[in-house]
């Protein structure tokens, strides 16, 4: 991985653009959430937005993030209720929209889990500049994913990442920002 | 009788949960074994534990077995340029007169190929093998899959 990315510096010309999210009114995908419904950037805008890759089958790092993020929109309470929180699934394959309604029911009810045809979950990841990679694991198969917690205010302008087992005491401030 | 009944309820509840009870080899102590419940039996269970070494001498966990996976497996979560992936991990070191936690986000044991969906509230046996210790087996309890780890009174094993 980290060979990989020195490959590239040094063949590309890379800006600053290149590597922080786009806005979220320059993004361009089109999934669905776990109850059905079609969810594409402009279904966001307007609200503040918190947003992770991940998957179902992943069983450390997701229900870690997914307990942290649970336990930011208790502390942060009502005023959560005006945040968009997406879990986008890198695994489109097994995660139909029923088992991230299945699974996301043992989070906090705001998360909304997001899943789609491949090309439109790499479509999504390509605006926030995350990455994945399938990875064959012994008859089966792993995913590596970004791990960090993206957020963009009202206005879908990318403000910060909330990194993988950030404090709470760093975390909810960061999210509070957005939402004053 | 009115008095008491509060009372019986509180030591009822105060029992602590079977995962803080701690399994002694040699010189290794094994506590707070749990796992998350699984939706099914297709996804990957995961195993935490906390390994104090009250000997002078280094030791290191290599070895898991167990009835509820066919392929249970070290795993180091690793994140790395932003990127999480999950290492196998050969074996776990236990320095002499150390703590190690296999915990969320870190070092934990993959269970692979479950025979079964792991419910909450179940308890399954899992063998350890350890370089100098040997051989311990201790049981796992199942929490919730949303569960962050026992309640336990202590904080160490």
């Amino acid at each position: 991985m980290l060979t990989l990315g020195w490959w590239r510096t040094r063949n590309r010309a890379q800006t600053a653009l290149d590597l922080l999210p786009q806005p979220i009114s320059e993004m361009a995908f089109i999934l669905t959430d776990h109850s059905g419904q079609t969810v594409t950037p402009d279904s966001w805008l307007s609200r503040p937005t918190m947003v992770f890759f991940g998957f179902t089958f992943c069983p450390d790092v997701c229900p870690t993030t997914l307990n942290d993020i649970s336990d930011w929109l208790a502390e942060l309470g009502p005023d959560a209720d005006r945040l968009n929180v997406a879990l986008i699934s890198v695994d489109p394959e097994r995660d139909t929209p029923a088992a991230l309604a299945d699974y996301l029911s043992n989070f906090d009810p705001r998360i909304v889990g997001l899943t789609g045809a491949l090309p439109e979950v790499e479509k999504a990841a390509s605006g926030f500049r995350a990455k994945f990679e399938k990875l064959p694991r012994d008859g089966d198969y792993t995913i590596n994913h970004t791990a960090g917690v993206f957020l963009f205010d009202a206005d879908g302008r990318f403000t910060s990442i909330i990194d993988f087992h950030e404090d709470r005491r760093f975390a909810v401030p960061k999210i509070r920002r957005l939402l004053s | 009788m009115k008095r008491l009944l509060p009372a019986a309820f509180a030591l009822i509840f105060a029992t602590p949960a079977l995962a803080c009870e701690v399994v002694r080899i040699g010189d290794i102590e094994i506590g707070h074994a749990w796992s998350r419940a699984t939706i099914g039996a297709d996804r990957p269970g995961v195993v935490y534990l906390t390994i104090r070494n009250t000997g002078s001498t280094d030791d290191a966990l290599f070895g898991l077995v167990t009835p509820v996976a066919e392929m249970p497996m070290l795993h180091e979560t690793v994140v790395t340029d932003g990127i999480a992936s999950m290492p196998h991990a050969m074996s776990v070191p236990v320095p002499a007169g150390q703590t190690v936690a296999l915990e969320p986000g870190g070092f934990h044991a993959m269970l692979m190929g479950l025979t079964e969906a792991l419910d909450k509230g179940a308890t399954f046996p899992l063998t350890l093998t350890f370089q100098n210790a040997g051989e311990v087996t201790v049981t796992v309890e199942v929490l919730a899959l949303a569960a962050k780890g026992p309640d336990c009174e202590d904080s160490q094993p």
